[in-house]
């Protein structure tokens, strides 16, 4: 993982870089929730009576996972290294939080993995449940995330394996000559995120309509939204109030 | 081609492609060749009111047989995981319930399920609360399987089964509405917990109901399983088997309705369905008749989870303990929906201050949720529901996805449509049961 920061990362939202000041000013630029630490409002600019701009918050990492993990984690573990033989190269890092399974798979060798995983008999993983993208905008230089979500219905287990792209080379392979059904859900991730899935039958944008620019849920566009007038007072659109850090 | 002034031609990848500007028709079709050119593309929707919502299906026909079927949508898109994104954490459950609006008790379960799974509070969620949850998701799966009976009726041309479906349906709602004040869109399955207890009049009203149902299970299954328009309508159309479900990612009926067993509420237990008696339907044929088979047994098997957790209600909270979490008010419901009692109103304002800070805090600021993601899975009445959260630890979610049955299922639709007759796309699209509001969120 060659996140900016050496720490140790967890399940969720990487690390921020520095938790120093609130980037997202008092007009949410981002989801208030996103890169800032600091602060609580997200106000900048005005003058701070509270002594609450100066908060600091420290997230409390989760650190990746060593053996053993528990439950099944472990056998799943073992049967993809010993039928992946590229498996230190591909999985970059384990994270088990949760009772979770995550396992962090370098992009260009997804559909590799992922084929191992349906085909593999001790691993069995034939229904790809979900496919879906994630922009994880300041706290991470490869940005937009793939997070598929595999089910094992023989053993019934499930195991997430997750992908990160940068925006200025959003490329990995396709899994749908693997997971027939990761079409319509990849095609939603390339709609909303922007994310290339090469070798994809028709990559095409598919709930935003056909000319529709930009990529709607990366954290850099604009929620949008007009103020709307109730009993004489005007009320902003969501992404203008204040919010709490 | 000879009337060149009214239709230019070009040769393009797909062949040849006229552009008709005018003139008489018997003239322009002149010069094409009705051996090779003999395929029309009709285009379905997004306004047809059989395609079970604003969803459009560009066909391909050859005659009437259908050759080529591709789906669109997005007609209903209204950007919820965004604005998910831009609210607190209790507030996203008001915005889950609108997705699909058949089912809105298991979009807000399954959201709830997935906070809480975040918050590491799944083991604290009240006995009485989950009791409740169960009992409102089997009612809503009963009436979500009874519009399907209905729209599926009425597309296959039998108009009174439209009318009973909706009828007892509303019966459902009636109960919904004494429950949470309102008949869809809810809101009621809160992160923690559930909004509101259920009154006593409604349990009278879920009795009654219980004991009405199956009479006219039977009624619905008198009219339509002997009658030999719906057999020939549904025997054997739009099959589906085992391997093309699982590798197309279709759960729920569709999947059980091709033969195997997978029900989530059995194979990965959630809500306690482990400790409850029930079967899971299955139908060896995978064709649409199979698909109503499993559904009207699913029907009588919700109604047996439903007495079951009418009997295991015992008092009890239905909200956790935790005043950092829980919302200080019981809520009330007024002739409008439900809203602060106002005992409570009363209370903030005239005697504690502490509570109305409290209160203040709760309702502005909202929990924080510690950073992490989770996947929680259940089975809605269309298939796998599943809920993708990420939280960075502030108020608001910092990603929602949801993995929805009705738009991963809708990828079905050319795999049992192509090669058919165009009436069997009706009936094969409709056995899919997508609903576009969960579809395109």
């Amino acid at each position: 993982m060659t996140s900016p920061t050496d720490k140790p990362n967890d399940g969720g939202v990487p690390l921020p870089v520095v938790p120093a000041g609130a980037t997202s000013g008092a007009p949410a630029e981002f989801p208030p929730a996103s890169p800032a630490g600091r602060g609580m409002f997200g106000n900048q600019g005005s003058g701070d009576v509270s002594g609450y701009g100066g908060l600091v918050r420290q997230r409390q990492p989760i650190e990746e996972a060593s053996r053993p993990y528990g439950g099944y984690f472990d056998e799943v573990r073992d049967a993809l290294e010993e039928a992946y033989p590229a498996f230190n190269d591909a999985i970059e890092k384990v994270v088990v939080d949760r009772g979770e399974l995550t396992l962090h798979v370098r992009p260009e060798r997804i559909a590799e993995v992922c084929q191992v995983m349906r085909d593999d008999l001790a691993l069995r993983f034939e229904l790809c449940s979900s496919v879906s993208g994630a922009d994880y905008l300041g706290a991470d230089e490869r940005r937009l995330h793939v997070i598929y979500l595999l089910t094992s219905m023989t053993y019934r287990r499930r195991v997430r394996l997750e992908a990160a792209v940068s925006v200025e080379a959003p490329h990995l392979p396709s899994v749908t000559a693997i997971y027939p059904t990761a079409d319509w859900q990849e095609r939603e991730a390339y709609d909303m995120f922007g994310i290339v899935f090469d070798g994809h039958p028709s990559l095409t944008r598919i709930l935003m309509p056909d000319d529709w620019e930009g990529h709607p849920q990366r954290k850099d566009y604009p929620l949008g939204g007009v103020p709307v007038e109730y009993k004489g007072a005007e009320i902003q659109p969501p992404n203008e109030r204040r919010s709490y850090q | 081609m000879t009337t060149s002034n009214y239709a230019s031609e070009r040769e393009t990848d797909e062949g040849r492609v006229f552009t008709v500007t005018g003139g008489d028709w018997d003239t322009i079709v002149a010069g094409t060749d009705p051996i090779n050119d003999e395929r029309i593309v009709v285009n379905m929707g997004p306004q047809h009111p059989s395609t079970h919502g604003v969803l459009r299906l560009i066909l391909e026909l050859e005659g009437e047989t259908v050759r080529e079927a591709r789906s669109v949508i997005g007609y209903l898109h209204t950007g919820i995981e965004k604005n998910l994104e831009y609210r607190n954490w209790v507030q996203g459950s008001t915005f889950v319930t609108r997705m699909d609006y058949l089912a809105p008790i298991f979009n807000e379960t399954a959201y709830a399920l997935a906070v809480e799974k975040l918050l590491g509070i799944t083991d604290d969620i009240t006995e009485r609360a989950t009791t409740i949850r169960v009992l409102m998701m089997e009612l809503n799966r009963i009436s979500s399987h009874l519009v399907w009976l209905a729209t599926t009726g009425m597309e296959l041309g039998a108009i009174s089964i439209m009318l009973y479906g909706f009828r007892e349906r509303e019966y459902i709602l009636d109960i919904f509405e004494t429950i949470t004040g309102l008949r869809m869109n809810h809101a009621y399955v809160r992160p923690g917990g559930v909004a509101q207890d259920v009154p006593d009049d409604a349990i009278v009203k879920i009795r009654e109901f219980l004991k009405m149902m199956p009479k006219k299970l039977k009624e619905y299954e008198d009219l339509l399983s002997g009658q030999p328009i719906w057999t020939e309508r549904t025997k054997n159309v739009a099959v589906l088997d085992v391997t093309g479900c699982v590798a197309l990612g279709i759960t729920g009926p569709v999947l059980r309705s091709a033969g195997l067993a997978w029900d989530l509420r059995k194979t990965m237990p959630y809500c306690g369905y482990e400790t409850y008696e029930f079967d899971v339907p299955t139908h060896p044929d995978g064709d649409v008749w199979g698909r109503y088979q499993v559904r009207l047994a699913e029907i009588r098997e919700s109604m047996k989870l439903v007495e079951q957790a009418l009997d295991r209600l015992r008092p009890g909270p239905v909200m956790v303990a935790d005043r950092k979490i829980a919302w200080p008010a019981q809520l009330a419901i007024g002739v409008d929906g439900m809203g602060n009692s106002l005992e409570h109103v009363a209370k903030i304002m005239g005697q504690s201050m502490e509570s109305l800070i409290h209160h203040f805090k709760l309702v502005t600021e909202g929990f924080r949720v510690p950073p992490g993601q989770v996947y929680v899975a259940i089975e809605a009445p269309r298939g796998e529901l599943g809920v993708h959260a990420v939280s960075d630890g502030g108020t608001r979610p910092y990603r929602v996805h949801y993995r929805e049955p009705s738009f991963v299922n809708l990828q079905a639709l050319p795999a049992m449509a192509e090669g058919g007759l165009i009436a069997d796309v009706i009936a094969g699209g409709a056995s899919l049961d997508p609903v576009m509001g969960g579809c395109d969120r």
